[in-house]
């Protein structure tokens, strides 16, 4: 906190603060005022008299409706929710134990190895979808929940393990040694000593694999093919961009509602995950 | 029972060569204490024990059976940490009775050995506090704890008190010496303070750079050390030394250097009469030093200047310079002394250490 005068906490403090909170949340404001202002609003040339893109006096719900009457946009919200929980589950799991494997036992190469994996967090989806979706051709995956579900992982996995890596190695390594001469095996010693204090990484992890696979995009749009598959981000842009026409309306009712489980997700997990990237474990 | 003996003990880190060559024998109910400067050896030796580290060759037996291949948890041990590893989302009762429960022990047994223990040390009240919720001595306690409701054969520490402040060290210390007392159980203990090793142990072993440097009680290295460096080590402040040359004239024996010109007392020629003419090490406590006065003239005396006075309260210590090199002397805390003032010191002559000026072993 700056020290002194009131205007100094102002012009070094409040006003940079603000503007920065301006500069984040308006798109969110853009998005909230859009999804219910009605189409007459919307569509309003920029030089008429009323218009006025920044307020609506006749906020609507007609573009929810429409999404949830005239769209699958409830099906889109249980398809990425699904796959989002079911691919963020494979993850985490292969994620703490190859975390716990890579950071505690010495074998050889467990190094290299783990950078090897985070490089493969590297290789860019738009280069891997094309050999992954000959692979999801060749197992008849195709256009199933169980193409993004299983393909996921390729990039969840690696992020996770190098997560949980680093956060194993700031758990102290007496606590295990200290389990295992208590007479824990070395399996018991993971499962009741170092995981539960591992939770706030693996709930970071979790969080952060989640929002992943809730947004994914390419893979989505590659391996699902039929409307009533589609997740949200997929769903919301194909249906609704018809050819060069946007409909702005239920466009950003479908954004503002495909973000709000991300959001709960965030909040409700806000203390651990902080804990979880400062990564301290206090003894 | 838990007699440990460590045989031919060795440990390499690639091409650290970390434990050598250590051979020691624990009885049963002893309190061995290894000391010595940071890196010596100390705590890997300690975690061969323990199992935790890989012994590189030689043998360890708990009670007759070799335990090289057991794993931590079948040589029927206890540690505790430096870091007292107590485990963060356990309450102070769960830390304790862990061990128990893997073990398989009874609910009514867990339950009475833990009350058992937290009475032993006073954690009574805390029982369900988190160990982030307890001061560094109620921690240092519960870790304690969780190693005295196993009744384990033999109690490992390593620095166990070194994260205390200076005052509740002292104090742990000393419950740590009647918990001994009380429970019987062989400790090894690892520590860098010679003070705690010399009031813990009922023997101390002393190494350095890997290798053990001497074994004994703790008076018996603070009266007769092996070598230099135990010698240097042991005792606080440490030893003065000084290199001087023997000379013989008129039949005794004299300890010459640019400084120093001292009679030796006749149990100390004895054991130099072979060195005449040779350099050797010197060696003479603090507290063996006293302001010569008219009856010490058949003592071994020599003149100092003062440079810097110490008052501790119980004791002076008085940092001289003599000849070309320092010396340190603890003397009455009455008498009257200030800094550049030149004194003439006597030495206690049965007090006088030699060593090998190479070898720095005692002659
Ligand atoms: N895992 C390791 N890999 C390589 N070298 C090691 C390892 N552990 C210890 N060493 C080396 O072995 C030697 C002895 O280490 P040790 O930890 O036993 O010292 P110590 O006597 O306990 O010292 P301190 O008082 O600082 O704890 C040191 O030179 C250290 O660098
Ligand atoms: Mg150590």
């Amino acid at each position: 906190m700056i020290e002194g005068a009131i205007w100094r906490k102002w012009v070094f403090f409040y006003a940079p603060m603000g503007l920065f909170l301006l500069f984040l949340l308006f798109p969110f404001y853009w998005m909230v005022i859009t999804s219910v202002r009605p189409d007459g609003e919307l569509y309003r040339p920029w030089n008429a008299i009323n218009y006025n893109p920044f307020w609506t006096w006749k906020p609507t719900l007609d573009h929810v409706r429409y999404l949830f009457e005239e769209t699958l946009f409830a099906s889109w919200l249980w398809n990425t929710m699904f796959i989002a929980l079911m691919s963020t589950a494979i993850s985490l799991v292969c994620g703490v134990f190859a975390g716990y494997a890579l950071s505690r036992l010495n074998f050889p190469f467990a190094g290299s190895l783990g950078t090897g994996i985070f490089i493969t967090y590297l290789v860019p989806q738009t280069l891997l979808f094309i050999p992954l979706a000959e692979i999801v051709r060749n197992y008849r995956l195709g256009d199933t929940p169980w193409s993004l579900i299983l393909t996921y992982p390729t990039f969840l996995i690696p992020f996770c393990t190098w997560l949980m890596m680093g956060y194993f190695k700031a758990v102290p390594k007496e606590l295990e040694e200290c389990a295992r001469i208590d007479g824990a095996s070395r399996w018991q010693a993971m499962l009741y000593i170092i995981i539960p204090v591992a939770i706030p990484g693996i709930l970071s992890a979790g969080i952060f694999a989640f929002t992943l696979s809730w947004n994914e995009f390419i893979y989505a749009l590659v391996f699902l093919s039929s409307p009533e598959q589609k997740t949200v981000p997929v769903g919301v842009t194909s249906e609704l961009i018809r050819g060069d026409v946007f409909f702005w309306g239920p466009l950003m009712a479908g954004a503002l509602l495909g973000s709000i489980p991300v959001a709960i997700a965030y909040s409700f997990f806000v203390e651990h995950y902080v804990a979880g990237l400062t990564g301290s474990v206090k003894g | 029972m838990g007699q440990v003996v460590l045989k031919g003990i060795n440990k390499f880190y690639d091409s650290v060569h970390a434990v050598v060559d250590v051979n020691l024998q624990i009885r049963d109910k002893e309190f061995v204490v290894f000391v010595g400067p940071s890196g010596c050896g100390k705590t890997t030796t300690l975690r061969m024990i323990a199992g935790l580290e890989a012994i590189s060759s030689g043998d360890i037996s708990i009670d007759g059976n070799v335990v090289n291949d057991l794993a931590p948890m079948d040589r029927d041990i206890a540690m505790v940490f430096q870091n007292y590893a107590l485990y963060p989302h356990m309450s102070v009762y769960d830390n304790m009775a862990f061990g128990l429960k893997m073990r398989k022990f009874e609910k009514a047994e867990i339950d009475k050995r833990v009350r058992e223990a937290a009475d032993i040390l006073g954690i009574g009240d805390y029982l369900k506090r988190k160990p982030r919720q307890l001061s560094g001595g109620q921690r240092q306690r519960v870790a304690l704890g969780r190693a005295i409701v196993r009744h384990p054969r033999v109690f490992l520490f390593d620095e166990p008190l070194s994260n205390l402040d200076a005052k509740l060290r002292v104090q742990m210390r000393v419950e740590l010496k009647k918990l001994h007392l009380r429970l019987g159980t062989t400790a090894i203990y690892v520590t860098h303070d010679q003070v705690e090793a010399m009031t813990l142990g009922d023997r101390v072993v002393v190494m350095k750079d890997g290798l053990v440097q001497q074994v004994g009680e703790p008076l018996e290295l603070y009266n007769q050390p092996a070598n230099k460096f135990v010698a240097g080590f042991i005792g606080s402040p440490a030893m003065n030394f000084a290199n001087v040359t023997v000379t013989e004239a008129n039949g005794s024996l004299l300890a010459e250097n640019s400084g120093l010109r001292i009679k030796l007392p006749d149990e100390t020629a004895q054991r130099l009469r072979g060195h005449v003419g040779r350099e050797v090490t010197l060696g003479v406590r603090p507290e063996d030093l006293t302001v010569a006065g008219a009856a010490d003239a058949d003592r071994p005396c020599f003149d100092a200047v003062i440079e810097v006075v110490e008052q501790l309260g119980s004791e002076i210590l008085l940092d001289m310079k003599v000849g070309d090199g320092v010396m340190v002397a603890s003397i009455e805390p009455t008498v009257r002394v200030k800094v550049r003032d030149k004194l003439r010191l006597a030495m206690r002559p049965s007090r006088l250490h030699v060593f090998d000026a190479k070898t720095e072993t005692a002659i």
